[in-house]
């Protein structure tokens, strides 16, 4: 059982340059927990200060209600997996899982036992002799995940840690860290600034941007309902499309009808009512709910074609001058130098107001259910043998 | 997959070394060779015509004094030499003094390269004090401690002595091979600090931290991550250290002459003092060929372990 929560947590290197601006978070018990976003947000920043590698400037940090802000970094019951894996050189892979509890003071059959158990689960039983020098990059990744299971954390701690492997690697061991979320049903913390890692690993994605979080939701939360424009265009492959559009009318239900650069007319479709006609907004489309239409009005030039195999992006210039980027099948037979018009279904549509905040769309619930946590589901019986 | 990691992880292969006759490799440095043969003989030159001439000398009756006493002495030179108790107690000084300030030098260089990686208030100044010893010639810092630091009425340390209402110690007479190891130590400390502090700044940090979340503390980090890191840069200073060492002769020049006594006599004031003060060129030469062997084996040695370190 571990819960995590974070009241109003700062962070300064400097005095007067801040980091970290005050972050409030809640971590359920065996939650995987996402932290996603651009380089130098301060995500390794908040993971270590969780970890206790840094101090905590301002604020509380609570793991199972129990304020652990001056608790040393071994005594909160945390493991952490580092990006470069800092596995110590010298040692066994063997002697590296088994390290924590060598300093516990565990006796060396117990402890041989564990890192058995650990290497069994990781497929490192044949390797336990080694030195991480005769390991290859995916080995080694799995022998730091190794050293912090052995220790049977409350709460796991990632660092980016696929971001070394190669991509065929980095998909594996991203079904493998599911696996092992299940199996050990304990509560992750994984940081990446890779969406689709984030989309595709975490119970809760938590967006952070400049030192303050953005969003924190579910992935299909984030992904139908995102709160703003950074969200919008961080979530989602390829990128949202933005296009400056005014308000041209609107009823109080949220249907209305906004206006492109050349005049062309969308339909929307909002949970709340649009602004006043003549209102300045961004109209957010997603790539893939794009789709081809005579009478759509999206109408442009296309000067680009990606075919990805599965699907095709076609990259248009509107005759109102912004640009579009349309997804479509990948047997698309789409030309490029030829005036195209694609159309948007009205309740696909994301608008945003000139501070960069979402309307609210069709459909939303404030916190959607999350899919069942491990060791609640009804899992197999193996998974919790 | 493991087979290749296999291969990959093996000792360097005896034909990695001297590829076989007729391979490429080989062609290529026999064709290499006019070009490299006018450095390589000067070289062999350079060593090869000191070390057969000492040779040579070592079976010689050869007294610059006694311009009569020629011809060839067979083993003489070196059955004097080994029957010359003070043959025996340079030999014990010699390594005396190399291993005292090994020691001193490694175990106070460790500690400082670590405390010179944390950040504190003046580190760039500490860092040029300390390393600036190393920059005085040997014979200059022999004269200063001599003069200034140990001399039992103008030294500093005479002056702290009387300061604590101590009798003041005069060094060189009292604890002469202590005084000429705490001044080579002072030599040599800081380039041991600076090889080990280069060392310790490339450990990655990560692994400390690491070893924090392990629940290492700060002497159990030390044992375990740091010092195993520092290995090969320890072998490394404790294998250049010893080749200059065992040849110290300037700072017992100028402090204590090799005494009193022998007590201070090294290998190469003994040597020093048959050839230049008794001028028996065959018996310092018989010296000196013992010198060359002495260095050799402790070279074997170090080589073999140094060439275990390198293998991690
Ligand atoms: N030890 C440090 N001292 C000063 N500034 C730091 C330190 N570590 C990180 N920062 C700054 O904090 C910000 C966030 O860094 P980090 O948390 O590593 O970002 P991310 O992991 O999201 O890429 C960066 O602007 C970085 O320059
Ligand atoms: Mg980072």
């Amino acid at each position: 059982m571990a819960t995590l929560s974070l009241r109003g947590v700062r962070k300064s290197y400097q005095a007067g340059f801040e980091t970290i601006k005050g972050i409030d978070l809640d971590i359920a018990d065996r939650e995987f927990v996402v932290f996603v976003g651009p380089s130098g947000c301060g995500k390794s920043t908040l993971l270590r200060m969780i970890a206790g590698l840094e101090d905590i400037t301002a604020g509380d940090l609570l793991i199972d209600g129990q304020r652990v802000n001056d608790v040393d970094p071994s005594k909160r019951g945390l493991a952490m997996v580092f990006q470069t894996y800092a596995l110590y050189p010298h040692m066994t892979v063997a002697d590296n899982m088994g390290f924590a509890l060598k300093l516990a003071g565990v006796s060396k059959t117990e402890r041989d036992a564990k890192v058995r158990e650990a290497a069994r689960i990781l497929q490192l039983e044949s390797y336990l002799d080694r030195r991480p020098k005769a390991l290859s990059g995916g080995q080694r990744q799995r022998v730091a995940i190794g050293r912090a299971i052995v220790r049977q954390p409350k709460v796991f701690l990632f660092d980016e840690p696929l971001s070394n492997l190669d991509a065929a690697l980095r998909g594996q061991t991203r079904v493998e860290l599911l696996r092992l979320h299940e199996e050990l049903a304990a509560t992750m913390i994984y940081v990446t600034h890779d969406q689709i890692e984030a989309m595709t690993m975490a119970d809760k994605i938590v967006v952070l941007q400049g030192g303050i979080v953005e969003q924190v939701g579910s992935p299909m939360e984030l992904y139908n309902h995102p709160a703003n424009l950074f969200v919008a265009g961080f979530i989602g492959s390829p990128r949202m499309n933005f296009l400056p559009v005014t308000v041209a009318s609107g009823d109080g239900a949220g249907n209305g009808v906004v206006a492109l650069a050349d005049g062309n007319q969308v339909a929307v479709q909002m949970g709340e009512a649009l602004p006043a006609p003549g209102t300045p907004l961004t109209l957010g489309i997603r790539p893939e709910r794009l789709y081809w239409d005579p009478n759509g009005p999206f109408a442009g030039e296309g000067h680009l074609v990606e075919r990805l195999g599965g699907l095709t992006l076609l990259h248009l210039t509107l005759t109102g001058g912004e640009e579009l980027v349309v997804q479509t099948d990948g047997n698309d037979p789409v030309q490029p130098h030829v005036l195209v018009r694609s159309a948007v279904s009205p309740d696909e549509c994301h608008l945003f107001g000139a501070d960069g905040q979402a309307l609210r769309r069709p459909g939303h619930i404030a916190q959607p259910p999350a899919r069942p946590l491990p060791g609640e589901a009804p899992v197999v019986a193996t998974a919790t043998a | 997959m493991s087979a290749a990691l296999d291969v990959e992880n093996m000792p360097s292969q005896p034909h990695a070394v001297t590829p076989p006759p007729g391979s490429n490799e080989r062609r290529l440095q026999r064709r290499m060779l006019p070009l490299v043969s006018p450095s390589v003989v000067l070289l062999l030159i350079w060593s090869i015509v000191p070390l057969v001439m000492t040779l040579w000398f070592s079976f010689q009756r050869y007294n610059l004094l006694d311009p009569t006493v020629t011809g060839f002495a067979g083993i003489d030179n070196y059955d004097f030499l080994v029957t010359d108790p003070d043959f025996w107690t340079s030999l014990v000084n010699t390594l005396v003094l190399v291993g005292s300030v090994l020691a001193i030098t490694v175990v106070g260089g460790t500690l400082l390269a670590v405390l010179y990686d944390q950040p504190f208030l003046g580190k760039g100044i500490a860092r040029v004090l300390a390393i600036s010893p190393f920059f005085v010639m040997p014979t200059v810092s022999a004269l200063i401690w001599k003069n200034l630091m140990l001399h039992p009425i103008y030294g500093i340390a005479g002056i702290l002595w009387h300061a604590a209402g101590l009798q003041p110690v005069d060094w060189f007479a009292n604890y002469p091979m202590w005084s000429v190891i705490i001044i080579v130590s002072w030599e040599w400390l800081p380039f041991a600090l600076l090889i080990l502090l280069t060392a310790v700044q490339s450990l990655d940090h990560s692994q400390i931290e690491a070893a924090r979340l392990d629940g290492a503390n700060a002497i159990q980090q030390f044992f375990y991550i740091t010092l195993p890191h520092l290995g090969r840069a320890i072998s490394v200073v404790i294998m250049i250290e010893t080749i200059f060492l065992l040849s110290i002769f300037a700072e017992i020049f100028v402090t204590t002459a090799g005494g009193p006594g022998n007590a201070t006599t090294n290998l190469a004031f003994l040597i020093y003092s048959r050839a230049l003060l008794q001028f028996d060129v065959g018996g310092a030469s018989a010296g000196g060929v013992v010198a060359i062997i002495l260095a050799n084996i402790v070279a074997f040695f170090l080589v073999r372990a140094i060439g275990k370190r390198l293998d991690i």
